[in-house]
């Protein structure tokens, strides 16, 4: 019996060895860390739980032998809730990367947990520049947009159109500013002129205040810096205090669900840059039926880019041969991205994901062929115009 | 042109007229509230809920039954309100004796369940409602462009708390609900059904909410999130006007709205925060509120 029992102990030790060798805990857990019930929870939530589940699924449900396990919680928008539950997740439940993270303080958040536990973050929901500039670590990946790309497709576009005055209705903490700082320089640097902003708590509810302000200001175009039921509301309301269409709405961040909510008759003509749209091309189109079958929505950008982050980062474990977090970014940066959601896709040394995003102008209820058929493309705007160049970065992982 | 503070005196009186309209809003809603403290001392938390309850009757009514607004604004308070009897008879009713908190503990229950059904149903997105097409458009006042529906708003929900308020303060029903109140054993000695009146009461307050969310279906998205969002707005303006008066309720309705319409103006990222620093002062001067008679 004795004899028996060292030999047993003998091959589990040697099995045990082995095995963290190339998979730590022997499984590769990947935990969705989102809003699921709240303001952005359309834009992200559930939605990318699903998108995640259905990249783990496509990609085979193993890497590397050992099976991928999926974990999801609701963060709630709030930074503290956030950072707690990364740490239970990193310290008791073997998670070994934090993905989507919508909502900018409780990206900023996990980042420096995740650093602090060396795991990797791979932030797709969250838009402010900060998270590859003052706030960068070397185990964040920032995948789907920054507040900067949304600036440069609709500001210049916009500014371009004859929309060189602007006022901004800004949400009063960090992507809010962020959004409105962005944009501000891109209107200034195309000619533009920044007339004014004004910050509203955040979440608001009545804008008619806001929206009084900005139309006193005699600006013809009116920057939404905000997200959410925040926008809808926003674009609502400018509509009933007859504020449009005398002066443009430019919406910042719109997401097509908030198109949807809405209806073409309120959002007709505005102004959307988006990294994702489900009818730009034959394979968007494909995977996002698959998505539609799931979750009965068509995908935002965000949730798609969850879809392609995740597959990533497993083409990356399986490359590299070991979950390893030092290794797996590095691959992670060697690797292009080509899938439904970029072509050359590049990850830079501050985590940014640089790929092209589109400028779409939403339809007219006429031009509309159903639900869902919202925006015309109007131009691609390439990566390296979309997003800061490195020579601007303040990243302290960027050597200059 | 004059200028108040750096702001021109016709932006001034656009943003006061705004801060009039939404004071109204608040001034429906803090009276249910006040209604159902005053004369049940239960604090209702599922006041919000049941706030968003009617806008989405009034949404679910247009989109599957064709109902529209006018239909709504009659049919989503008594629906509703008869959910709030049926949470009456069979919860509430068990509580009176006890402590305050039960009846707070079991409405925020209530309220989390209902939203956390809606959520599922509907999404966090808000739903689309239209303005009625007798309401739309609006008129240009000079100093500010007021659209109709927001006339009609303001009209209609004085109209409504006076309305309240008479019939509480002045009719022989209101007088039966305040009896009731005072010493319910009493007035059931003298043959009043006091249990009816305190469930009518209930239902006629958690009616009210669901007509103010009928009123805010137009204005606003109709999202299950957005009771939980104007609830503790209403809540610091009961509190400040009085926890059980009704005229309380109505004047600070409308002062509160005027003040933050004003804050608005000049400190616009403190407007939400405001009414709670109100609420701070008037309570360490005036515990009772402002209206409130200390029990």
């Amino acid at each position: 019996m004795r004899t028996a029992m060292t030999l047993v102990g003998a091959a589990t030790l040697a099995f045990a060895v082995g095995a963290q060798a190339q998979v730590s805990n022997d499984v590769v857990k990947i935990g969705v860390l989102t809003d699921l019930s709240g303001a952005y929870s359309d834009l992200s939530g559930p939605g990318s739980v699903q998108a995640v589940k259905m990249a783990v699924e496509d990609f085979g449900g193993k890497v590397l032998g050992k099976p991928i396990e999926v974990v999801s919680a609701d963060h709630q928008n709030k930074g503290d809730i956030a950072a707690n539950k990364a740490r239970e997740w990193f310290d008791r439940e073997n998670v070994d990367i934090i993905v989507d993270l919508v909502s900018t303080s409780t990206a900023l958040a996990v980042m420096k947990v995740a650093k602090e536990k060396n795991k990797i973050s791979v932030v797709s929901g969250a838009a402010s520049t900060k998270i590859t500039n003052e706030d960068c670590t070397d185990t964040n990946v920032h995948w789907t947009y920054d507040t900067r790309s949304l600036a440069e497709g609709t500001g210049r576009a916009v500014v371009k159109q004859g929309g060189d005055t602007w006022f901004f209705l800004t949400a009063d903490y960090a992507f809010g500013h962020s959004l409105e700082k962005d944009t501000s320089e891109v209107v200034t640097a195309a000619g533009g002129k920044v007339l004014g902003s004004v910050r509203h708590p955040f979440p608001g509810q009545d804008f008619s205040s806001f929206l009084l302000k900005a139309q006193a200001s005699g600006a013809k175009v009116i920057g939404l810096a905000n997200a959410g039921t925040d926008t809808q509301n926003s674009i609502k309301q400018a509509a009933e205090f007859g504020i449009t269409p005398k002066q443009k709405l430019a919406g910042l961040l719109i997401a097509i669900t908030d198109v949807h909510s809405v209806g073409l008759k309120a959002a007709q003509n505005l102004y959307v840059t988006e990294s994702f749209y489900w009818d730009r091309d034959d394979a968007s189109r494909a995977w996002s039926k698959k998505f539609f079958d799931r979750h009965k929505k068509m995908p935002t950008m965000v949730q798609a880019g969850d879809y392609s982050a995740v597959t990533h980062y497993l083409k990356a474990v399986k490359a590299a041969g070991t979950d390893d977090t030092a290794k797996v970014m590095a691959t992670m940066k060697a690797m292009p991205v080509n899938d439904m959601f970029a072509k050359n896709g590049k990850i830079r040394e501050d985590g940014l994901h640089v790929h092209d995003v589109f400028l779409f102008q939403v339809k007219q209820p006429g031009d509309s062929k159903g639900p869902w058929d919202y925006y015309a493309v109007v131009q691609t705007v390439p990566g390296d115009q979309a997003f800061a160049p490195l020579s601007q970065s303040r990243c302290p992982l960027v050597k200059k | 042109m004059t200028e108040i503070f750096g702001v021109p005196l016709q932006g001034l009186f656009g943003q006061l007229l705004v801060g009039l309209i939404n004071g109204s809003f608040y001034a429906v809603l803090s009276l249910g509230l006040a209604i159902i403290f005053g004369l049940l001392n239960i604090i209702n938390f599922s006041h919000g809920a049941q706030y968003m309850m009617g806008a989405f009757v009034a949404w679910i009514g247009l989109m599957r039954f064709g109902l529209s607004y006018w239909v709504a604004l009659a049919v989503a308070p008594l629906l509703v309100g008869a959910f709030g009897v049926v949470i009456e008879r069979t919860m509430l009713r068990r509580l009176y004796h006890l402590d305050h908190l039960y009846g707070l503990l079991l409405t925020f229950g209530l309220a989390l369940i209902v939203e956390g059904f809606f959520f599922n149903e509907y999404g966090s997105s808000g739903q689309s409602y239209d303005v009625p097409e007798a309401l739309s458009g609006g008129t240009n006042l000079g100093f500010v462009f007021l659209p109709n529906y927001r006339a009609w708003v303001v009209v209609v929900s004085l109209a409504v708390c006076v309305g309240a308020w008479f019939i509480v303060e002045r009719t022989r029903l209101g007088a039966y609900l305040r009896a009731g109140t005072e010493n319910p054993k009493l007035l059931q000695a003298f043959g009043v059904n006091v249990p009816l009146l305190v469930t009518l009461a209930y239902g006629f307050g958690v009616g009210l909410a669901a007509f103010a969310g009928v009123l805010a279906a137009p204005i606003f998205q109709v999202s299950p999130d957005m009771g939980s969002k104007i609830i503790i707005v209403v809540f610091a303006v009961v509190v400040i006007g009085g926890m059980g008066s009704l005229l309380g309720a109505i004047v600070t309705g409308l002062g509160l709205g005027l003040i933050e319409g004003l804050t608005k103006v000049y400190f616009p990222e403190f407007s939400a925060t405001i009414i709670f620093l109100i609420m701070v002062i008037v309570l360490l001067l005036r515990p009772a509120g402002l209206f409130g008679r200390v029990q």
